[in-house]
């Protein structure tokens, strides 16, 4: 991959780019107008345009726009995170669901409902310390080098093994009413979301993604391997560090304000990749497609049955799984072990 | 295949009856144990009272009536999930198979959902049918997508069952979240647990049980023969495909009726085997047959120690497996690494 190939923007890139913005955008629109109060995709957009009723504004701009606006946060920073992850590890199947980042921030969202009763606030700061706590002893237990690789991942999983464990115990200690709220929580859920549950969101979104755009180039040599991205010039001992941080940060804050939605960070990079077939970390169609993900995820959550809504999380997780097989059978044919690497083209 | 070697230079041949007799014991104190602990405090002469000399005081009905039997099932699913494991790790030439953390127990406790949920089925006569049928669908799903034939690496079957399981979870979550209702009584029944099963279960479960130990048993010397390769177990009269189905079957019956009568318990099937072969060596028949004994000691253990952490209440015994287990497992890897894979 020569300097030429990485400054040329080719037009399938910004053709996938450009028709997943436009399908989030009609998944937007669509998920604004669903609900037991229905509105058409006229009425909508006539709405936002400030054109619609009193009732149709007060029902748009207070309930659905900031749920769907959180939700195309959640999936821009979870497949962004997810990119940085997998080029980190270097390893496509590294993201923060199988390292046990999602568990752990569950178990600190849970333990603050739980343990210390608390509201949106509160969890969130949770979560972000469950998270982070998760990383941090993962990456402990993987030891130097160790985040490279297979280990990562079955280290992830007896870790996560152990928070469920804990969490699953958290829930039977507990009265109905509360184990009831911390379900609907662990299982990533988009009811309910206001514009108080955006705006930290937003914020985290703002300064974060923007920073790790601008070390889009580093991540790209950090892709190809250590001594390749140093004989380039790239202080691998200082930008590691601080991507691994970045997209922690990122799978912090999504956790925080929905709880944990499986399988985004996991897939939405891999999809993405497959659309503009570009080598390299591909971080703009990764967090479209990620937006685009979650915001069809929830969409499909509300309309899928009649009775009863269905949380964000576990569609993904119903889907996400089904991803991941098929991942691996598509790897086993290509006789690969693993399911392939990122950029190994 | 990597596994904990036994140390070298002792004699397997008087080590392994020393190994039986040692696991028949543990097997007994762990059982004794598990009858004598419990949320009433019971001096031993009661215990002994009411199994020796019963006369239906309120002592004597709670041992006979709630702590035996659960220490029967905690026999019998101890017995079941480390036999499966035994066979996962065997079949699929892979350290770290459990059957429980590879999804096979959460496909049975989805069929189980399914049928309390949408048919109504609440007897156990009626649900081990759906157990088994989510049993062996997750193992043959787990099976085609991570390991196929022959030696698989332990992260693909890892991740197909991370897979899997994740999908199984997901569809558990969603008809808990449709049935309201029914998630306090799922959530206890989901975490897996040895308490308040109802009696009948265990006699309803048995027949199944088994026949999946017999002919799990059964397979031992033809699973010695599959470990040699494809090639000499052929020549030795083995057909390797009729070896891995009937071992996948039996895993199948062993994990449905663990899961029907306990709920989903994992990591006993990994730790077992693991430690057995460690000691007594590489001989099927041996893993088979020990495993068989220590895992009960295991699971009944871990009951024993979540009644005495969990006081006054307790802690059920598939939250103590999987912390426990999840340690084990990162030790694992970690090993497994440093013996250079």
């Amino acid at each position: 991959m020569s300097r030429r190939t990485e400054l040329r923007i080719g037009a399938r890139p910004t053709v996938v780019v450009g028709s997943l913005a436009v399908t989030t955008f009609v998944l937007v629109v669509l998920s604004i107008g669903t609900g037991d109060y229905a509105l058409t995709p006229a009425e909508v957009l006539r709405t936002l345009a400030g054109q619609g009723s009193k009732f149709d504004y007060l029902v748009v701009t207070e309930q659905r726009l900031p749920r769907v606006l959180v939700a195309v946060l959640i999936g821009m920073a979870l497949a962004l995170a997810g990119t940085v992850f997998q080029v980190l590890t270097r390893n496509p199947l590294g993201s923060p669901d199988i390292i046990g980042f999602t568990t752990g921030s569950a178990t600190g969202g849970v333990v603050t409902i739980l343990v210390f009763g608390a509201g949106a606030g509160a969890v969130a700061l949770g979560a972000l310390a469950g998270g982070l706590g998760t990383a941090l002893l993962v990456s402990l237990l993987c030891g130097s080098r160790g985040l490279l690789g297979d280990k990562l991942v079955l280290i992830g999983i007896g870790v996560s093994a152990v928070l469920v464990g804990l969490n699953s115990y958290l829930l039977t200690k507990v009265a109905i009413g509360d184990a009831a709220q911390a379900v609907t929580w662990m299982v990533g859920n988009l009811a309910g979301r206001g514009w108080d549950h955006l705006l930290p969101l937003a914020i985290a979104v703002a300064v974060l993604a923007p920073v790790v755009f601008c070390y889009g180039r580093p991540l790209r040599m950090l892709e190809m391997g250590d001594p390749l991205a140093i004989g380039i010039g790239v202080d691998v001992n200082r930008v590691r560090p601080l991507l691994f941080g970045l997209a922690v940060a990122l799978t912090a804050a999504a956790t925080a304000s929905a709880g944990p939605v499986p399988f985004i960070a996991l897939a939405a990079p891999q999809l993405a990749r497959r659309l503009t077939r570009l080598p390299g970390p591909n971080l703009l169609p990764s967090a479209v497609m990620g937006a685009a993900l979650v915001v069809a995820a929830d969409y499909l959550g509300q309309r899928l049955l009649e009775s009863s809504l269905l949380p964000v999380g576990v569609v993904t997780a119903a889907l996400g799984g089904g991803y991941l097989a098929w991942l691996l059978l598509v790897g086993r044919r290509a006789g690969v072990s693993g399911a392939g690497r990122p950029g190994g083209s | 295949m990597v596994t904990i070697t036994s140390p070298p230079g002792r004699d397997l041949r008087t080590l392994r009856p020393l190994l039986l007799l040692g696991a028949l014991v543990a097997l007994l104190v762990v059982a004794l144990l598990s009858i004598a602990f419990g949320s009433n405090q019971l001096s031993l002469g009661a215990v002994l009272h009411a199994l020796f000399a019963y006369e239906g005081t309120f002592e004597d009905v709670v041992v006979r009536d709630t702590r035996v039997p659960r220490t029967l099932l905690g026999i019998a699913a101890g017995m079941a999930l480390g036999l499966a494991g035994a066979l996962m790790q065997s079949i699929t030439r892979n350290p770290i198979a459990d059957p429980g953390f590879l999804g096979i127990n959460h496909g049975a406790a989805v069929a189980i959902v399914f049928a309390l949920a949408a048919f109504g089925v609440t007897e156990p006569a009626g649900l081990i049918w759906f157990a088994f049928a989510g049993a062996l669908v997750a193992t043959a799903l787990v099976y085609a997508i991570g390991g196929g034939r022959g030696a698989s690496s332990p992260m693909r079957l890892a991740l197909a069952g991370v897979a899997v399981q994740a999908s199984f979870v997901g569809i558990n979550q969603a008809m808990q979240l449709i049935n309201t209702h029914s998630l306090d009584k799922m959530r206890f029944w989901l975490v897996g647990s040895l308490a308040n099963r109802e009696v009948d279960a265990l006699t309803v479960l048995l027949p199944f049980f088994l026949a999946g130990v017999v002919l799990a048993l059964l397979l031992g010397r033809s699973l010695n023969a599959l470990a040699l390769g494809e090639d000499t177990a052929h020549g030795l009269g083995t057909n390797p495909l009729l070896v891995r189905s009937a071992g996948l079957l039996a895993v199948g019956l062993l994990c449905g009726a663990a899961t029907a009568a306990c709920g989903p318990i994992a990591f006993v099937g990994l730790m077992v085997p693991q430690l057995v072969r460690g000691l007594a060596g590489q001989d099927e028949r041996w893993v088979l047959g020990l495993s068989v004994l220590v895992a009960p000691v295991l699971l009944l253990g871990c009951d024993v120690l979540g009644r005495v952490l969990g006081s006054p209440g307790e802690l059920q015994v598939g939250i103590v497996t999987d912390v426990l287990g999840g340690i084990v497992l990162v030790w694992l890897v970690r090993r497994l690494r440093a013996v250079g894979r």
